[in-house]
């Protein structure tokens, strides 16, 4: 049997890997990006100079032909789904038994004026990074617009070459559309403090061009003219299917699946950023755009093409990110506001780069997840506190064991227990007494 | 007014004048080499060829060079070798080998007849190379705190400078770090002028004129301590790096250079009590054990520390901590690998290819130094100078060649700029092989990856000096646990996900990877 997927990203990649460890069928994965599997959330530091694109690759090249998992650097523009045939943009005719749709993203652009200006782009691929390289050599100021974890990242590549950076959010606070008020805020004050020109509740209006079709100042919707000479355009990203639309493939945002990632065609599936679920489970977005989830993703549904029918089960919800200089790990189910039946504790250093949630269901006191900012936690056992509906004055007063900051890091427990006897004095928590030397 | 783009300014200036005073210095330092005048006195003959016997031998043929004034140490350094050899060679001819004279009396001999300049100027010249050129490197360094104001990883750049990117400054910067271990081993007579230098703080310590072991020794110490400021701004946000630097700097100042010097001083056996066998090669060589044993008790305490320390001290301190104790906490080449070899870490080969170099090579030479210390021994022991037909003084001397100056010298620091900052600990440390094996197989130390929580950035393969692709088993959720990793806990502080963690748990399950619950 002959698979075929298309897009070598983390998606891709993971249903080709777990498809060879299960079987035998010929694999071939085809991308019109890079040669090779890279990761794609390493792009910031090729741009920082932390890494060359070298060292973003996970495998090493001679790793697919041994697993004997084809690669081919081409342009899919067109499936007939009936013959079971690709076309590739140089007209080559490719035959599948099964397909996988795995072609990620596409920054989005809403149609402003202006935004096909040079030196105007998103982030999402190789070549962005290398345009960004372009776009930016030489320059002093530039304009984000869109407030998320891409812009964020832009901010900080950016940053690292001097050059000013306006940084364009819709909302009051950074990310307020997900993070909880409190956090929001806290990485606002980091972003501040590294130079950065957050400009809250500001959208984009137009993008204005210098004589050579080169963009040098945007204006916003409140008319102000902010100068600049490069554009990061980070207000989300949406599935890449434009070649797609019309034909017999059901999509919407993303091409439509079922919970085994199944499309309505025949043999045909689709996973990772391009895929919406017809059906998401209630609270769960219906395109998830993370790299965890397609990695997850890719797991079951090797599973199913090999035979064994596997639904796609997020589990315990968990992610992560880092915003300059403050990571960020979140576990369970966090929105920016707690659920009706939850209450939230929060504490935070005095050093305002440290901070811990914890939302807790009110009647039984039940935890419900966490986020840290600053502080390492093992997910081993946040995940098994939450699945098993620990108490959280448990929780509170165990949290040690789960911390996963380097040894003779500073523990903050005894502060962190001291304000949730204070915050809430019908749970109290105890924390151990502090051993001397502990290793 | 003050704003960030000033203070930007300013650092970067201080820091341009940091540089261009050390580049001075190092240049003062260099040309040293090149001046001075020479003239072998009588006395001098007589205070340096302190063996009467050798004196009587040697007299006759140097006797043309007595007070005659050189002004090239080259032309000097080649009619006293001419000189020595030609009474040596007429011994070898006449095969008179108990009279062959083995000791090398060049560099004491340069040393003692230089006149003029430097030796007029030790004390200034001291303060230039040592003192000034070290202030230039502060300088360099310590604007980053004004310039990257925020403590957190910065390692903005590095693969686009030439100098932590293999350009042309780093084949350069390798170019004199090999340079100078070929004189350190093999002509120490022509860095005499750097070893005049260090004369006056050798005799306050040591109690002796310094050697050229000892100018080496004080340059290590201070080589480390400027690049530990170095470490301790970029990880003050890191608990573990400082201690550990600390641990490291100390060792290295206080163990390998001043309480061996001070045991000198006071006529006691001297001994780096933390440098063991069979790094420390010559450990069990007759001339060592006989120095010791010489000493009464306290040289044969000594004798049965080292022992201890490998036998005993190895697998207790592994089990409990991992290599890491030794390798990144207390060794010498350990610590110039992390301060000086700390820009150049992201050097490291990590394809698996090298790995499989890495593993022949490594236990190859701890292989070797089992079997040259067991022929050495042997020797010592039945006073047979042949094993199974084979000279042990050869196998002996072939090791330290190839491995003591070969590897561990010229290519192990000579190559930090081009290799990354652990070739030696890597493929040529038989101590590291060792401790290796027992890190692998009987320890609680592991690096825990964190869940599933790994994107597979791949920034703790690119920074990890000993080259292990620790992305391959983060990404799976599989524990690093290999018997070369040293524990500088650099993957863990660069990882953006808080994914990794250095430390000693209980030894079962170390080796299982994480699985979601879901995915059981």
């Amino acid at each position: 049997m002959r698979i075929v997927i298309i897009g070598n990203g983390v998606a891709g990649i993971t249903t080709a890997r777990y498809i060879r460890k299960m079987s035998d069928h010929e694999i071939l994965v085809i991308s019109s990006e890079s040669d090779h599997f890279f990761s794609r959330t390493a792009l910031m530091y090729i741009y920082m100079g932390h890494m060359k694109y070298e060292h973003t690759k996970p495998y090493e090249d001679w790793f697919w032909a041994k697993n004997r998992i084809d690669l081919k650097n081409a342009f899919v523009d067109k499936i007939d789904f009936q013959n079971k045939t690709l076309f590739t943009a140089n007209q080559e005719q490719i035959s599948y038994d099964k397909l996988v749709i795995a072609t990620g993203s596409k920054p989005n652009k809403f149609g402003w004026p202006g935004q096909n200006l040079l030196g105007v782009q998103g982030l999402y691929s190789k070549q962005d990074v290398e345009l960004m390289e372009e776009n930016t050599k030489g320059i002093k100021e530039a304009v984000i617009v869109g407030g998320g974890l891409i812009g964020i990242e832009m901010a900080e590549m950016l940053n690292s070459r001097n050059i000013k950076v306006n940084f364009l959010i819709r909302e009051k606070e950074y990310w307020s559309n997900i993070l909880p008020k409190e956090e929001a805020i806290l990485v606002g004050k980091h972003i501040a403090e590294h130079h950065i020109n957050l400009i809250n509740e500001t959208e984009l209006q137009e993008i204005i061009s210098d004589d050579n079709g080169r963009v040098k100042s945007i204006i916003t919707k409140a008319g102000k003219e902010i100068p600049c000479q490069f554009v990061g355009l980070t207000a989300g990203v949406s599935p890449n299917i434009d070649f797609l639309k019309n034909t017999d493939l059901n999509t919407d945002k993303g091409v439509l699946v079922t919970e085994y990632l199944e499309t309505n065609m025949p043999d045909v599936y689709a996973l990772g950023d391009c895929a919406q679920f017809a059906n998401p489970k209630e609270n769960h977005p219906a395109v998830e755009q993370l790299w965890y989830t397609a990695k997850m993703q890719g797991k079951a549904l090797a599973q199913t093409i090999c035979g064994k029918q596997t639904i796609y089960n997020r589990g315990i919800w968990f992610n992560s990110a880092k915003f300059l200089d403050i990571e960020y790990q979140t576990y369970g189910m966090m929105l920016k506001s707690p659920f009706e039946d939850e209450d939230s504790f929060y504490w935070e250093h005095q050093n305002g780069k440290i901070c811990v949630r914890a939302n807790f269901s009110k009647a039984e006191g039940a935890l419900r997840g966490f986020n840290f900012f600053g502080i390492r936690f093992r997910q081993t056992i946040a995940d098994e506190w939450i699945r098993n509906q620990k108490p959280i004055s448990y929780c509170i007063s165990n949290l040690n064991k789960g911390f996963f900051d380097p040894e003779f890091s500073k523990n903050h427990h005894q502060d962190i227990v001291k304000s949730f006897n204070i915050q809430f004095n019908n749970h109290q928590a105890k924390a151990p007494k502090k051993k001397f030397l502990v290793w | 007014m003050v704003t960030a783009k000033n203070i930007h300014h300013t650092m970067k200036t201080i820091q341009k004048i940091g540089l261009a005073i050390f580049i001075l210095c190092l240049g003062v330092f260099i040309s040293l080499l090149g001046i001075g005048h020479y003239q072998l006195s009588d006395k001098i003959f007589k205070e340096t060829i302190t063996d009467a016997n050798h004196q009587q031998l040697l007299k006759p043929a140097v006797s043309f060079m007595i007070d005659k004034d050189y002004d090239s140490k080259i032309a000097f350094i080649a009619d006293f070798k001419k000189a020595f050899n030609s009474v040596n060679d007429e011994f070898k001819k006449n095969q008179q080998w108990d009279k062959v004279i083995y000791a090398d009396y060049t560099q004491p001999i340069v040393k003692h007849s230089t006149i003029g300049f430097v030796k007029e100027n030790s004390l200034i010249l001291f303060f230039i190379c040592f003192v000034v050129s070290s202030l230039g490197g502060l300088m360099y360094m310590i604007p980053a705190l004004f310039i990257e104001p925020v403590a957190g990883i910065k390692h903005n750049d590095i693969f686009k400078t030439a100098i932590t990117s293999r350009g042309i400054i780093a084949i350069l910067f390798s170019i004199g770090l090999i340079s100078f271990y070929i004189f350190l081993y093999k002509a120490p007579e022509y860095i005499t002028n750097w070893i005049l230098l260090v004369d006056d703080l050798s005799f306050a310590i040591s109690g002796s004129e310094a050697s050229q072991w000892f100018l080496y020794g004080f340059l290590y110490c201070l080589v480390m301590t400027v690049m530990s400021a170095r470490m301790y701004i970029k990880y003050r946000h890191n608990n573990y790096q400082l201690v550990r630097t600390t641990s490291v700097l100390f060792f290295q100042i206080a163990f390998a250079f001043l309480i061996p010097n001070i045991l000198s001083k006071l006529n006691l056996p001297s001994m780096d009590f933390k440098n063991m066998w069979p790094l420390d090669y010559t450990f069990f060589f007759d001339y060592r054990i006989d120095g010791l044993i010489s000493k009464g008790l306290l040289g044969y305490w000594m004798l049965g520390w080292g022992i201890f320390l490998f036998v005993v001290g190895v697998p207790v301190m592994v089990y409990f901590f991992g290599k890491r104790w030794y390798c990144s906490w207390v060794c010498g080449c350990g610590g110039l690998a992390e301060t000086l070899g700390d820009p150049f870490r992201q050097l490291s080969d990590k394809s698996l290819k090298a790995w499989k170099y890495e593993r022949v090579i490594v236990h190859s030479v701890l292989v070797f130094a089992v079997v040259m210390t067991a022929a050495v021994l042997y020797t010592y022991f039945t006073g047979n100078s042949k094993l199974l037909g084979i000279d042990t003084g050869s196998i002996r001397e072939q090791y330290g060649f190839f491995i003591g100056f070969i590897f561990a010298g010229a290519i192990g620091t000579g190559f930090y700029p081009i290799m990354g900052s652990r070739v030696w600990c890597r493929f040529g440390c038989p101590l590291a092989a060792y401790l290796g094996i027992m890190q692998r197989f009987k320890s609680r130390f592991r690096i825990t990856t964190n869940g599933a929580q790994c994107i597979s950035c791949g920034n703790c393969s690119t920074y990890c000096e000993m080259g292990i692709d620790v992305r391959a088993y983060a990404q799976k959720g599989e524990n690093i646990i290999r018997s070369s990793c040293v524990g500088c806990g650099v993957c863990a502080a660069v990882c953006p996900r808080g994914v990794l963690k250095l430390e000693n748990l209980a030894e079962e399950g170390r080796f299982e990877a994480y699985l979601r619950p879901e995915e059981k």
